[in-house]
């Protein structure tokens, strides 16, 4: 236990653990909207968010031309950043979809158990970070730096960096985006119907398949964004770090409620700062053990988490 | 193609049928046959005779005691998550309990300093991965199946982590000089040595068949129709006067008891043990092994292991089109549980009861699909 080493660096601490925790939370999104409507934990979005972390390097890498040793600013960097997001959404969005057609619908015209949706989902987790294990022959890439991770300004002595304004802020804009999508627009009105109770909803008329896909598109999106504030606030990209972030991500959505949108933003930001401070009390090495703890207790103790599960549904 | 699934179909049946009208003395006959060819296949003398079936890139001997491992284990996940229904995803958390434990009672480099004999660890490791099952079993047994599924995940990551970061368990430096199992031949050299993996598989071997005729007479027990009961409707089977946490604990104790004894063998065998034979993909491998191999039945079961962990072996140098198809093997994994999962849920050789069961679902009614 190091006490003075949580004390002296606690300003750090909590804003690498704010900016950790956004890419969290958006990725918890993924796991929150599928969960929501179906009642099912998409193991495979892990994979969707790698998918969206690889397309970005790619698009710099081949788009843009640039390498790991490459420094660019401005102009560039934006038109980097925001190609990489689209590129990226669009890669994640497509994967997911691709997921849930071949994965999950089979299974629910078959009526198979709800373990049964678990196992396909890990196969399918599987066979896409597989893949890129093969195309990158499981080397990390390196990445361009486009925002840089210098502190930019002081806030009562803490730095900060260009880097973790951009990831905070986007992370928040995407979030308000969706926050307001399910809320006030028709699709997102059919998304919490079915999330009620989704046969009520297709006798409605309102068609569930699409409605499904739908949600697994826009967990894509979220993640495939996620995946590029990765790559600028890590630097190196491997084909394995999926399944550290999934399982992150997923503790992050049962930390605020899984099905609860709000609650993916809570407990993806308290979920980082936690597990900083753990490492700053005991230690790097243990920062991923106390990700793990925190998710076997929550489940244990808590399984609706903090502000409960709910995707306008009302539980029994 | 149709037809060519069919004559399989059919023949397949023919089979079973033939065996279940076939006299006992045949039966017995019939098994005595195949146990004497498995304690006969590591032997060059028999197999060089088997065409394609020997392993080209590495020792076959090596490779049978990796498939008896690999057994050893399905048969115990078959306990928890074919009989009793449980998804656990941690398996090899239990594999690693089992290894660790003897590693840190045996092991010259370890801080407790007993370096006792493998044989006397033994023990102590079963009922350490036994405690340990029914430690993870008393809080998490009373979630549904998918928190249950991802806490065993839990679980075992974070041995893993504890192994790699705590100075105790040694991390990625590991312990050395695990003794091997005790015996010599007539001429004092010891039975298991360093060069020749044949012992070590006949000694799994010689296990898995007391581990066989053990969960045979308790799946056919009170027990184990419990957990079919459980297994079917854990409601219904509460209803019915079945407790049905003691029964689910009592699997998860059984299925650690083999784990652990698997990884006890897996110690004395390698002589090492670090955390990095503990990986999560592991666990998913023998999840996919049973589910291949057709979960709740024990033929299924030994079937999928033996497959899996052959198949895995066997493409370790074969190339294709310039691929070298060992890269491949993890996502041949994941693949294969998906098409299982959506083809034959039942796996290769199937639980009649099991197989029921994904049928009746299949009738059910869709709404608005």
């Amino acid at each position: 236990m190091d006490i003075n080493g949580l004390f002296s660096n606690f300003g750090e601490l909590t804003t690498t653990g704010l900016t950790q925790g956004a890419i969290y939370a958006l990725v918890a999104l993924g796991y929150t909207l599928v969960y929501g409507v179906l009642r099912l934990i998409n193991f495979a979005h892990s994979e969707v968010f790698i998918t969206g972390a690889f397309f970005a390097v790619w698009t710099w890498q081949f788009l843009w031309g640039l390498n790991q040793d490459s420094t660019v600013s401005g102009l560039v960097a934006v038109g980097c950043l925001v190609s990489a997001m689209v590129v990226a959404a669009l890669a994640s969005a497509t994967i997911a979809s691709v997921v849930e057609m071949v994965a999950y619908r089979p299974l629910r015209k078959r009526h198979a158990p709800p373990l049964a949706f678990l196992i396909t989902a890990i196969g399918a987790s599987i066979v896409i970070s597989e893949a890129y294990a093969i195309l990158t022959r499981r080397r990390p890439t390196g990445m361009p730096t486009l925002v840089s991770t210098d502190p930019l300004i002081h806030i009562g002595g803490v730095p900060i960096s260009a880097a973790d304004l951009l990831i905070v802020a986007s992370a928040l804009i995407m979030m308000i985006i969706l926050d307001i999508f399910i809320n006030r627009s028709r699709i997102g009105r059919g998304i919490r119907a079915v999330a009620q109770d989704a046969n009520t909803a297709a006798l409605m008329g309102i068609n569930k398949d699409r409605i499904i896909l739908l949600v697994f598109l826009t967990g894509g999106l979220m993640a495939g964004i996620a995946g590029v504030l990765f790559n600028v606030r890590i630097g190196v990209l491997t084909y394995s770090v999926g399944f550290l972030m999934g399982i992150k991500a997923f503790t992050a959505a049962v930390l605020g409620g899984i099905g609860n949108l709000r609650g993916a933003l809570l407990g993806g930001l308290l979920l980082g700062v936690t597990e900083n401070y753990a490492s700053g009390l005991f230690g790097t090495q243990w920062k991923d053990f106390t990700a793990f703890a925190v998710l076997v207790v929550l489940l244990m103790f808590r399984p609706t988490g903090l502000l409960g599960e709910s995707l306008g549904r009302v539980r029994a | 193609m149709r037809s060519a699934i069919d004559r399989v179909r059919a023949g397949r049946e023919a089979v079973g049928a033939w065996w279940q009208r076939a006299p006992r003395g045949v039966r017995w006959a019939v098994l005595g046959a195949v146990i004497v060819f498995f304690y006969a296949l590591p032997n060059k003398e028999f197999y060089q005779y088997l065409g394609p079936i020997p392993t080209t890139g590495s020792n076959f001997g090596q490779v049978l005691f990796t498939i008896s491992i690999y057994v050893l284990l399905a048969v115990g996940l078959n306990i928890v998550v074919g009989y009793a229904g449980l998804l656990d995803l941690g398996y090899f958390g239990f594999f690693a309990v089992g290894a660790y434990t003897v590693a840190v009672l045996t092991s010259p480099v370890s801080d407790l300093n007993t370096q006792w004999p493998w044989l006397v660890a033994l023990p102590f490791a079963l009922i350490i991965t036994m405690v340990s099952g029914v430690l993870l079993g008393m809080p998490t047994l009373r979630l549904r199946g998918d928190y249950l599924a991802i806490v065993t995940l839990g679980f075992a990551e974070m041995i893993r982590l504890a192994a790699t970061s705590s100075e105790f368990l040694r991390g990625q430096r590991g312990f050395n000089q695990i003794p091997h199992p005790p015996g010599r031949y007539a001429d004092g050299t010891p039975v298991f040595g360093v060069l020749d993996p044949r012992p070590y598989y006949w000694l799994v071997l010689t296990l898995i068949i007391l581990v066989l005729i053990g969960v045979r007479n308790l799946s056919r027990s009170r027990v184990g129709r419990a957990w079919v009961a459980i297994r079917e409707d854990e409601d219904a089977a509460q209803l019915m006067g079945v407790p049905t946490f003691k029964f689910k604990l009592w699997a998860f104790a059984i299925g650690a008891l083999i784990g652990g004894l698997a990884g006890a063998l897996f110690a004395g065998k390698q002589n090492f043990v670090n955390s990095q034979n503990f990986e999560l993909l592991n666990s998913i491998i023998i999840l996919a092994a049973v589910i291949f191999g057709g979960s709740g039945n024990l033929v299924g079961a030994i079937t999928g292991g033996a497959l899996v962990a052959y198949l895995v072996e066997r493409l370790r140098g074969v190339e294709l089109f310039g691929w070298e198809l060992y890269e491949f093997r993890f996502m041949f994994f994941g693949a294969v549980l998906i098409i299982m999962m959506i083809f034959r849920p039942q796996g290769l050789i199937p639980n009649r009861r099991r197989a029921a069961e994904f049928a009746d679902r299949r009738r059910e009614v869709t709404v608005g699909g």
